[in-house]
């Protein structure tokens, strides 16, 4: 798993800039057998059965291809971006609602992001994806129930047995300690 | 952009993020990131946390299929799912996700009154929780109320004071079950509010009590 752990370390970027200009195929392949097992266990654990996730991970990725000349690397990381693309059809498939999204920023002067603000961008992604690794177990297991498990906090509360002071005070050092590593 | 003061909380934000929560609050949420950059910044910052969570939790996660990836490029060379381009904004007092479920902007509300001069507009959404527009007319309260949930309202057009405090457009008040209030709203002009709950609320006095079923505020 090496290979894949390094590419992981990648931003994706290249791959992500393939696919949009030149709808490459092997990138898409690599983009896939990297992020769609992701895509099926992060729907799986918001209570989706498998074959639901797998049909929606190939939507995700799907999407991806078709939207890859909407991806902002000065906005998001590729993992980020996909996340959102992820979540909005959880939302759609799992619970059947709308999803209002915030009116989008008017578009800039320059079309292509500075590549200085992408690099901003991309390391602190990685810095970020750093410091959940380095969250205490207890914080870091609520933040992924939080984004995982389609659970307010009420619910978590009802479900672990933890009073939900001791989880919103949780959640709010993960978050705090996360802020502080990022400064 | 507008002078923000009241903004949405870490766990509401949070909650659109992860998308667990209600319909009703995810309007009230990209309504207020419409009009304010300061949560939009704030939301771009758990979504990348979302992205982390995605990123490094799944590693060994659910395989897919043999022939996933076939599949997947099958579906591509069938063309995009979701065909027309979202309308543009339209000019006017309401944030592009409301006019979205009004269908235009102020003048396309159907106000119904809801007493004492205050008019309501119920929004459709998951029942869940419930989201509807308020017209509190310059100068008037709003009835005396209690919540037995959480409620948001933010400030579309005008402004109220509650408790001192004053809430101009784009600012959020956040009520929970043990405030009672009583926002007026501001003697310039009628104030426009978007109220989301995820209970009904409770009044004080017998008869709004009576009405509230039928009121459906």
């Amino acid at each position: 798993m090496t290979s894949n752990e390094q590419t992981a370390r990648n931003d994706w970027l290249d791959q992500i800039e393939r696919v949009r200009d030149h709808r490459d195929q092997a990138a898409f392949a690599e983009l896939f057998g990297y992020f769609a097992p992701r895509i099926k266990g992060f729907l799986m654990k918001s209570g989706s059965d498998a074959t639901l996730a797998e049909e929606c991970a190939q939507d995700v990725m799907a999407t991806l291809w078709h939207k890859a000349h909407l991806f902002d690397p000065a906005r998001a990381s590729v993992a980020t971006w996909i996340f959102t693309i992820a979540r909005n059809r959880k939302i759609d498939l799992l619970r059947k609602q709308k999803r209002p999204e915030p009116e989008d920023l008017p578009w800039g002067p320059e079309a292509e992001p500075a590549q200085d603000d992408v690099l901003a961008l991309q390391q602190e992604s990685e810095q970020l994806r750093q410091a959940l690794t380095r969250l205490p177990a207890a914080q870091r297991e609520l933040i992924e129930r939080a984004y995982f498990g389609d659970l307010s906090h009420s619910e978590i509360a009802a479900e672990t047995g933890l009073p939900l002071g001791t989880i919103k005070s949780r959640i709010r050092l993960a978050l705090d300690r996360l802020r502080h590593e990022m400064k | 952009m507008a002078n923000i003061k009241h903004h949405l909380t870490d766990e509401i934000l949070m909650g659109y993020s992860a998308g667990s929560l209600p319909e009703a609050f995810n309007l009230m949420v990209a309504a207020h990131v419409s009009l304010c950059d300061e949560c939009r910044a704030r939301l771009a910052a758990f979504d990348s946390v979302g992205g982390a969570v995605l990123d490094e939790t799944c590693a060994d996660a659910a395989p897919m299929k043999d022939d996933a990836l076939a599949a997947t490029l099958a579906l591509i060379a069938g063309g995009p799912m979701d065909g027309a381009a979202p309308a543009p904004r339209k000019p006017g007092v309401l944030p592009k996700p409301l006019q979205d479920y009004i269908g235009g902007d102020l003048e396309a509300i159907r106000w119904r009154s809801a007493g004492l001069g205050v008019k309501q507009a119920i929004l459709q959404t998951s029942p869940d929780a419930s989201a509807r527009l308020l017209l509190i007319p310059a100068g008037a309260a709003m009835p005396d109320h209690g919540h037995g949930g959480l409620e948001m309202t933010m400030v579309l057009q005008g402004a109220f004071v509650d408790d001192g405090e004053r809430f101009g457009r784009g600012d959020v008040e956040i009520a929970t079950e043990d405030l009672d209030h009583t926002p007026v709203a501001d003697i310039g002009e009628d104030c426009i509010c978007l109220a989301v709950t995820d209970a009904p609320l409770k009044f004080k006095s017998l008869l709004p009590r009576i009405a509230q079923p039928f009121l459906r505020i």
